[in-house]
């Protein structure tokens, strides 16, 4: 038949076509990254140039974590991955294409960035919204999206919880009413951040959008006329955004060099100047302290620290059953 | 059932078909009109620059190359595999006949996302040809021939579906005087069925190439989202909406759009000469 001889002669002709003159690297990112990675990527090139002298392009892929992992499995060519789950990586780890000891391979666990969940107003906040309580008040509807479908909603609700968690002296069953009042007033649960996002701003439904803080700042500018005002509570959970070379890869691609370099980048003061532009936190103790206006200190708690790691949560809080389904009884 | 006054009968229906014929308007205008014209809209949301801007940005310049090139592979294949399967089912009996006629209705059966995945389970890494085709470094999904195929898939019975009625009600009775006359095989395709079914191959090839330019789910599977290498112009619009650039979501939508309002005229022109 016709297609086997076309698809040979394309795969020949296209599919992989080394690039002698300069390197060539493809990165494999989570779906909202692609502002940071558009301003991040040229000032790497222009490094890399000074560094070495080569010229480098980089090629991005957005998409959502876990289907952007099946892809990599699949056979997607990817050199780095940049995601903003752990467990992701992990999946790519236990195929073997990603080195077992991949979070002790760069500082800070491997992620460069990081977030946590925060809130997004209505102009002048006239509901007074300033923490996690005031999201638990019957007079505040909250918008985040099900927290079934949707990690960064995961998210949300475990911070709640260790707000409550850590305000109660570690009473489980206060933590969990608490969580449930919020929940309770939630009028509409999409099923994504981003259907989410267009529930608050676009119909104008609810008081306060739960999301990563580095997203509120994209969404105020969006919706400019809005008004829309961040707010970062006094404690949230840290989200990990956390990097990779998928060593497998990177090795037959013969790309290992410039993709460790790429990501090591990722921690200098230049690459963590940008990223903070963008909303994001980052762990230079310069940089930080120059955007600490609009990044306001506050208590930050980890999934370890409160929850003892993803895995204690999957099995007591996300099961079927479990904790979440209890509390979020309007779904 | 009885009817109980005809004499009223005319009235009450054109009556009721009022009725029935503004309930079509209106969800026509509320279901088809006002989203396409909404496209346009927030695709001119801020103003001529602004789109032009978004419509010219290399992404979308490669978005749309992509699925043009895509298109211009598929749909001719598409014609031909269309003419040889009908030439076969409605020429020609031979055992398992029946049986190709459900294959070629197979795509519209799936959802091109199932077609996604079963290619990417044969030419995937952890597929069955996955471990030959990276020993031989031969990419096939996440590039362009993955793209091609899985919408060669998707769009393989359009033209089949459109030739085979009318080859079937034409008979064979032309060809045969045909072959008594001393034409050969090419000369009969070419002179005798060829022009008895062209309308109908066009018609068949427009909604391939309408189909072909929208199509989503499967690409979306073995595309992999490299922007400027294996993204189509629906998965960029996707993606641009995903990343809040609206207008420029609007703007890619915009194109495939004309595309599909363009292919909508071809198809009302052809239909009459069908």
């Amino acid at each position: 038949m016709k297609p086997t001889l076309l698809v040979s002669a394309l795969a020949l002709s296209l599919g992989t076509a080394p690039a002698f003159a300069q390197d060539r690297l493809l990165n494999v990112s989570y779906d909202i990254a692609r502002e940071v990675f558009e301003a991040l990527n040229p000032a790497f090139a222009a490094h890399w140039q000074a560094t070495t002298g080569r010229t480098v392009t980089i090629d991005m892929s957005h998409g959502g974590t876990s289907r952007q992992a099946r892809a990599i499995l699949e056979g997607l060519p990817a050199d780095v991955v940049t995601f903003n789950q752990e467990t992701d990586i992990e999946v790519l780890a236990e195929a073997g294409l990603v080195p077992d000891n991949w979070r002790e391979l760069l500082p800070n666990g491997a992620s460069p960035w990081y977030s946590l969940p925060a809130f997004l107003v209505r102009a002048g906040n006239p509901k007074a919204i300033l923490d996690w309580d005031d999201l638990a008040r019957e007079d505040v509807a909250p918008i985040f999206p099900n927290p079934k479908t949707s990690g960064n909603a995961r998210y949300t609700y475990l911070a709640a919880y260790a707000y409550e968690l850590a305000r109660n002296g570690g009473d489980h069953a206060g933590a969990q009413e608490f969580v449930a009042a919020i929940f309770a007033s939630v009028p509409v649960f999409d099923t994504g951040g981003r259907a989410a996002t267009q529930t608050f701003a676009e119909r104008n439904i609810g008081d306060v959008l739960v999301t990563f803080e580095a997203e509120t700042g994209g969404i105020a500018a969006e919706y400019a006329a809005q008004g829309l005002e961040r707010v970062t509570p006094s404690q949230s959970l840290f989200a990990a955004f956390p990097v990779a070379v998928v060593a497998q890869n990177a090795e037959r691609n013969g790309t290992a060099e410039v993709a460790t370099a790429y990501l090591e980048w990722l921690y200098s003061s230049d690459a963590q100047e940008i990223v903070a532009q963008h909303f994001y936190r980052v762990t230079d103790e310069g940089v930080a302290a120059r955007y600490a206006d609009s990044l306001p200190a506050l208590d930050l708690v980890t999934v370890d620290e409160v929850f003892g790691g993803w895995g204690a949560i999957r099995a007591e809080h996300l099961a079927d059953g479990a904790i979440l389904d209890q509390v979020f009884v309007n779904q | 059932m009885t009817i109980a006054n005809p004499i009223h009968l005319p009235g009450q229906s054109r009556m009721g078909a009022r009725v029935l014929i503004g309930v079509a308007i209106v969800l026509s205008i509320l279901f088809i009109a006002a989203p396409l014209v909404f496209i346009f809209v927030r695709a001119f949301a801020r103003g001529w620059e602004v789109y032009l801007a978004n419509i010219l940005h290399p992404m979308t310049l490669h978005a749309i190359w992509l699925t043009t090139i895509t298109a211009l592979i598929v749909v001719p294949l598409n014609v031909g595999f269309g003419i040889a399967a009908a030439w076969a089912v409605a020429k020609h009996r031979f055992p398992g006949r029946g049986l190709l006629v459900t294959m070629i209705e197979i795509p519209y059966s799936i959802s091109p996302i199932i077609a996604g995945i079963c290619y990417l389970l044969l030419y995937g890494r952890q597929g069955l040809l996955g471990p030959w085709l990276q020993a031989n470094d031969l990419q096939v999904m996440f590039a362009l021939p993955g793209i091609v195929l899985v919408t060669m898939f998707v769009t393989a019975p359009f033209v089949a579906r459109e030739v085979l009625p009318l080859m079937q009600a034409q008979g064979t009775e032309q060809e045969q005087a045909a072959v008594t006359l001393g034409a050969n095989g090419w000369q009969i395709f070419r002179r005798v069925t060829l022009p008895n079914i062209r309308w109908a191959l066009l018609y068949g090839a427009v909604l391939c190439t309408a189909r072909a330019v929208g199509e989503f789910g499967g690409v979306s599977v073995v595309s992999g989202n490299i922007r400027g290498q294996t993204n189509t112009l629906p998965l960029h619009v996707e993606l641009l909406f995903n990343d809040l650039n609206a207008v420029g979501a609007f703007a890619a939508a915009s194109t495939l759009t004309l595309i599909a309002i363009l292919a909508l005229f071809l198809k009302a022109a052809l239909e009459g000469r069908r």
